[in-house]
């Protein structure tokens, strides 16, 4: 027996969108499945890495660990937000410093680094890894992220 | 100073865009009509015989697609090097976590619930868990003895040298199993007919995964194509297992009538049940003059294999070759054998074997420093390798590299002096924090050992399109580590055109030729320079029909591929001409050339929690030269992240053969506040035989680190770790003398 | 993921009158916070409940009412609110510091301090600190509602007072006003986003040279959080030149019961919540 499905609806990337879905449905597979926004990605489902990442309603958090009920008329950005007609300046950075490997962790990343630098965590170098520590990477060792977030914050490309 | 018009220079990453947007679509992103989703039903236990398998009832089992042995077309059997690991268990178990039965559905959520309504009765029979045991042949779980494979590499007379010795040493080090951890599980989609059989997905190596599907199914080699999807991460985790996944999804499509199934493994799935790095033993027994020579190395190398043979004897094979490190030494012995035990069958991951018996050698050296007295560079500087000097394998050292002078550039990099000097002095007094600087310095074979490359006979191509594009045809994936990239750079240098000419062609077995799989930091330097070789032929086919007048490459092209149909250069693999290998000796040139490196670190352990951080880490390395310096600094960086991790975290906890530990949250690799900012430094000479004058560097970085780390905590608490993962846990027992 | 939503459902009550009436009514019915604990073993397909009881749009359990002598902070106070709290950073800082090492940023936007609590992991972050200050739960039902001191809320591994109709909604700390003896340190795998191996959380006033009042409180030691009464009454009123450092020890080691599990041994656990111990005290004590 199945339970009943809610209709949710949220503003996704300045879109309005809806879905129905189970209320315990992960916020994670509503983005992917429902709203075919592939880009945020599941790399470990129980808040470890990262690659969930989203700013649900103004605040990070990691999309496999939310309920879509708790999401029930909220606004989201996920990394297609991220770029306008260009790409944003820290997805420009990301770029020019390699911050990008194999491109996994990117997304949760980007939509991090979005955070941090919109909240204005990014003093130096130490506050820049540690706004970034729920995001996990495998391949860049760090340095390349980093770097692209400082010279996002200051403007650099 | 840099001729070049693209290597040399930080070229953006190609595929970068689609990264950065979301655009990019890995695996579990394809939309896919009809798709079913696939699971597997696996043993508990780490040995026994399967008695019965039960399905619950009232379980609507007909809507499921279900795969057992016995439903194999083909051959039972993920073939690897030989064709022993069988696709499904049938009747034995062999290690915990071996898959019995597959299931597919259109619903995920059903098909994880049907999972758990399986029940495999096993009668267990005592299994096999580490490799004492396995020596102890207690009991007998493969062959006759439970050995994959000996090499014994000897050179000289190691006893009879061992009995001059001023100071004779012996020790035994240690690794522990490590888990790749890329970010993006595995991932495959299966569709398959008898007209044939598609896998797409995840993968490093598209022709071991065609290869495997072939044996499987039975099926002539062109109905069979395995197709890279975008692999978010592999380090050697998706070289073999990947071709385990895809027999998998091609079976339950096989059974489903060729609809279309995915397998996503979930992270505790992925950690649990694919490969890992081999646990290994190391024995030494050393001699030494009293001025620090090295007289005599006698190397007992174990690796732990788990259940199947796999890629256990090539990764033994590096592992052995690297064992006598980047020193001279008259006269020695290195016996190594991979064994068996009832554990998932480990596997390739970044360094392949090196990693291990470096550890061992360059701890080992650092200890024989102390006991001699000297300071552990000054005896390096009596022993390290020089141009001319004969190999463990009586290789003659051809590169013309300065190892002692790389050495010296680290350590002064790092102020080895100075902190060697002081810190021992600061660590007298109260303060709970101890510092202590270390360093290692060690080589990595590019490419293929041994014979490998010639056996391979790998073949990359070059093709031009009717708009004027260039379309690079190789085997090899791009995992993150730049492929793409450093092929674009390589063909458009060549053939001297813009970059955006240069198209590089999805590794698709059914499209590309097989220039062999994206392993042994042999992309750059072997695959490469086919790349570039292709794409000088493809140059000189333009100049000599006469269409580069002008020098405008895709002018040409369009005007070649209207007049000929067709504009297509392949290029094979020849070994350089000085390159002899016998394989049944061991003796010759065991790789064509190596990279060297140099890493320092300086560590601050607190003595309150037993928890060491890196505070500054230098690499220097001599890598050919350099195609992309962005690109090759990420590798450095990355692989030694991954090293500091292997020297001092990540822990695999084995319980029953399995791996207990297999979530995040227990497993826990570095975060960006775990790391100091690694530093990297490239000395360049040219390689003659690369591309652009290149050679491998993906591996090279996963080699230093533990031993570097090792030696400065040896520096720090005057204690001699010799075991990997250094814990904080191991290190308390160390320091506290329990 | 193997969690089942098709099977589950969700109660979202609009106020906590309502969500307390529904809880009598489905005394079965799971409290969902922030989920950054259950939707883990949920995803994992660990978790047997079926039925949650949906927390987040609660008003009355959010915000922190600061009083000339309390503090009380609404059960889904979230981590960040603590870490960002003026008056908490100058008079509570260990409690600010514990919900700074919670998770990381994503987990501190999510999680609760209710939650943290109720969820009774031995392990927890901010439990050693809410013991050394001394804090009190509210927990309320339909019945009513009481005060309870939280040294007494865990009552064995995974145990606790709620009952199955109660939900914690508030926690109160009484100020002590500033310049009392602050210690917090967290022992994980790594540096960031690591689950605590042991933790310690002291708060103590020292007068004439003494020791007046002491709180000491462990986490991953014991099958919850524990304070260390044995210990605390060995350095009571001791002069912090001449503390008895050995009876102390032992006194901890008396007081702890740790185990081997995935993360830690039960030696080193030992070992080192004695460590901290001493490194508490030579802040306490500096020479
Ligand atoms: C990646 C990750 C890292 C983490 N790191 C840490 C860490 O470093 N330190 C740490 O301490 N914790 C950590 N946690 C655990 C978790 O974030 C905290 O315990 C958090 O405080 C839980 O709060 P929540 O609101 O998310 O609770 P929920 O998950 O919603 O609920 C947790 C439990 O409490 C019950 N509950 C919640 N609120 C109430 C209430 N008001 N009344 C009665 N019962 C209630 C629920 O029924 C459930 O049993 C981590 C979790 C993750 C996923
Ligand atoms: S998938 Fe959500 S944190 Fe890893
Ligand atoms: S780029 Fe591969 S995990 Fe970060």
């Amino acid at each position: 027996m199945t339970t009943q499905k809610i209709l949710l609806k949220l503003t996704v990337n300045g879109e309005a969108r809806q879905a129905l879905v189970h209320p315990m449905s992960r916020l994670l597979d509503v983005i992917r499945e429902d709203f075919c926004l592939t880009g945020t990605k599941e790399g470990c489902g129980e808040g470890e890495c990262g690659a969930c990442s989203v700013i649900l309603d103004g605040s990070l958090v990691n999309a496999c660990l939310v309920p879509a009920i708790q999401a029930q008329g909220s606004t989201m950005r996920t990394v297609e937000g991220l770029a306008g007609v260009d790409l944003s300046p820290l997805q420009q950075a990301f770029l020019h410093h390699g911050g990008a490997q194999c491109g996994f962790c990117t997304p949760g990343m980007l939509v991090a680094g979005t955070y941090l630098l919109e909240t204005d965590a990014v003093q130096d170098e130490d506050r820049a890894r540690e706004g970034l520590s729920g995001n996990l990477c495998r391949c860049t060792g760090y340095v390349k992220i980093v770097d692209a977030l400082l010279a996002a914050r200051e403007g650099r490309p | 100073m840099n001729d070049y018009a693209h290597i040399g220079r930080s070229v953006l990453r190609r595929e970068g865009r689609a990264k950065l947007t979301g655009a990019a679509l890995f695996t579990d992103d394809l939309k896919i009509e009809g798709l079913l989703h696939g699971t597997t039903v696996r043993s508990r236990v780490p040995r026994g015989r399967i008695m019965g398998i039960h399905f619950e009832e009232g379980f609507p089992w007909e809507e499921f697609i279900i795969v057992t042995a016995q439903d194999i077309p083909g051959k039972n059997v993920v073939a690897h090097l030989i064709q022993e690991q069988p696709c499904l268990a049938d009747g034995v178990i062999n290690h915990a976590e071996e898959p019995i039965l597959l299931l597919a559905h259109p619903d995920p959520e059903r098909v994880q619930d049907a999972r758990e309504r399986v029940r495999v009765d096993v009668e267990p029979l005592p299994p096999v868990l580490s490799i004492e045991d396995s020596l102890r042949c207690d009991p007998v779980i493969w062959g006759e003895d439970n050995i994959f494979k000996t090499i014994l590499i000897t050179k000289g007379d190691p006893e009879r040298a061992r009995a001059k010795g001023h100071l004779q040493l012996e020790a035994t080090y240690y690794t522990g199993a490590q888990e790749h951890v890329y970010i993006e599980p595995n991932a495959i989609i299966g569709e398959a007919t008898p007209d044939g059989v598609l896998v797409r997905g995840s993968m490093q190596c598209p022709y071991y995964v065609h290869h495997a599907l072939h044996e499987l199914f039975q099926l002539p080699l062109d109905k069979v194509r395995a197709a890279q999807v975008e692999t978010g991460g592999a380090f050697g985790g998706k070289e073999d297992y990947p071709s385990m996944l895809a027999c998998h999804a091609a079976l339950l499509s096989w059974k489903a009538g060729g609809r279309p199934v995915k397998i996503v493994y979930d992270r505790e799935e992925d950690m649990a049940c694919t490969t890992k790095r081999h646990p290994s033993r190391t024995r030494i027994r050393s001699a030494f003059a009293a001025d620090g020579t090295l007289l005599s190395l006698d190397v007992e190398f174990l690796l732990d294999g788990g259940a199947y043979m796999t890629l256990s004897p090539v990764v033994l094979s590096r592992g052995a070759l690297h064992a006598s490190g980047p020193y001279r030494c008259p006269d020695l012995r290195i016996h190594a054998r991979a064994l068996a035990t009832n554990t998932p069958p480990h596997g390739a991951f970044r360094g392949f074997g090196a990693p291990q018996s470096l550890f061992a050698i360059e701890r080992h050296m650092d200890e024989a420093a102390h006991r001699l007295g000297l300071d552990p560079a000054e005896l390096r500087r009596k022993n390290l390798l020089r141009t001319g000097d004969a190999m463990a394998t009586g290789q003659i050292m051809r590169d013309e590299v300065d190892l002692i002078a790389l050495m010296d550039r680290a350590l002064a990099e790092i102020r080895y002096a100075e902190k060697r000097a002081s810190y021992p002095v600061l660590n007298a007094g109260d303060e709970p924090v101890k510092r202590g600087v270390g360093f290692s310095v060690f080589m990595h074979g590019g490419g293929f050992t041994g014979s490998g490359e010639t056996m391979l006979h790998s073949v990359a191509a070059l093709e031009g399109t009717a708009d004027g594009q260039v379309r690079v045809l190789a085997a090899s994936t791009e995992m993150g580590q730049g492929a793409n990239t450093v092929f674009t750079q390589v063909a458009a240098e060549a053939l001297q055109a813009p970059l955006d000419l240069i198209v590089v062609a999805t590794p698709d077995t059914g499209v590309v030729p097989n220039s062999g799989p994206t392993v042994a930091s042999r992309t750059t330097q072997v695959v490469g320079k086919l790349i570039q070789d292709a794409a000088l032929a493809m140059r000189k086919t333009l100049l000599d029909a006469g269409y580069l007048q002008d020098g405008d490459v895709a002018a040409a092209i369009r005007a070649y591929v209207a007049q000929h149909g067709t504009l297509r250069t392949e290029s094979q693999y020849q070994k350089p001409d000085f390159v002899q290998w016998d394989d049944t000796t061991y003796r010759g040139d065991a790789y064509a050339t190596y990279a060297w490196a140099c890493y320092a670190a300086d560590l601050r352990i607190d003595l309150v929690t037993y928890e060491t951080q890196v505070a500054d880490f230098v690499t220097v390395q001599e890598v050919g030269r350099v195609l992309n310096p962005t690109l090759a600094a990420g590798q450095i960086e990355g692989g030694v992240a991954q090293g500091i991790g292997w020297g001092l975290n990540e822990e695999v906890i084995w319980r029953q053969g399995s791996m207990a530990n297999h979530q995040m949250s227990n497993y826990l690799i570095a975060t960006a506040v775990d790391l100091p900012r690694i530093r990297v430094f490239f000395e360049e000479r040219p390689y003659a035989y690369g591309p652009g004058g290149a050679k491998g560097i993906g591996e090279l970085p996963m080699d230093g680190p533990a031993p570097a780390l090792l030696n400065a905590v040896q520096h720090a608490l005057q204690i001699t770790p010799r075991q990997v993962p250094m814990t904080p846990e191991v290190l308390m027992d160390l320091v506290e003398g329990a | 993921m193997r969690g089942q939503p098709s099977l589950c459902e969700v109660l979202t009550p609009l106020n906590l009158a309502e969500a307390l009436a529904l809880l009598a009514a489905h005394p079965e019915a799971r409290p969902l916070a922030g989920g950054t604990d259950l939707m883990v073993p949920f995803a994992a397909g660990r978790l047997p409940d079926r039925l949650f009881l949906n927390l987040w749009d609660l008003e009355e359990l959010r915000g922190i009412v600061v009083t000339d002598g309390e503090v009380t902070l609404g059960a889904l106070t979230l981590f960040r609110e603590i870490a960002a709290h003026p008056l908490l950073q100058r008079e509570f800082p260990n409690l600010v510091r514990s919900a700074m090492v919670t998770g990381a940023l994503a987990i501190q936007s999510r999680g609760s301090l209710g939650g943290n609590i109720a969820n009774g992991s031995p392990a927890a972050d901010t439990p050693p600190s809410l013991l050394a200050y001394g804090a009190e739960l509210e927990l309320t039902s339909l019945r009513g509602s009481r005060w309870v001191p939280y040294a007494d809320f865990h009552t064995g591994y995974k145990r606790s007072l709620l009952a199955p109709d109660e939900l914690i909604t508030r926690i109160r700390l009484s100020r002590m006003g500033e310049g009392g003896f602050h210690y917090f340190r967290k022992v994980g795998t790594r540096q960031a986003q690591a689950i605590a191996k042991v933790s310690l959380a002291a708060w103590a006033r020292v007068a004439d040279g003494r020791i007046q009042d002491l709180r000491l409180a462990l986490g991953s030691v014991a099958p919850m959080p524990i304070r260390a009464k044995g210990t605390e009454r060995i350095l009571q009123g001791q002069a912090i030149r001449n503390l008895p450092l050995d009876a102390a020890l032992a006194a901890l080691q008396a007081d702890i019961s740790p185990i081997d599990d995935l993360r830690s041994s039960a030696a080193f656990r030992r070992k080192v919540a004695g460590n901290l111990l001493v490194d508490m005290l030579r802040g306490l004590a500096p020479t």
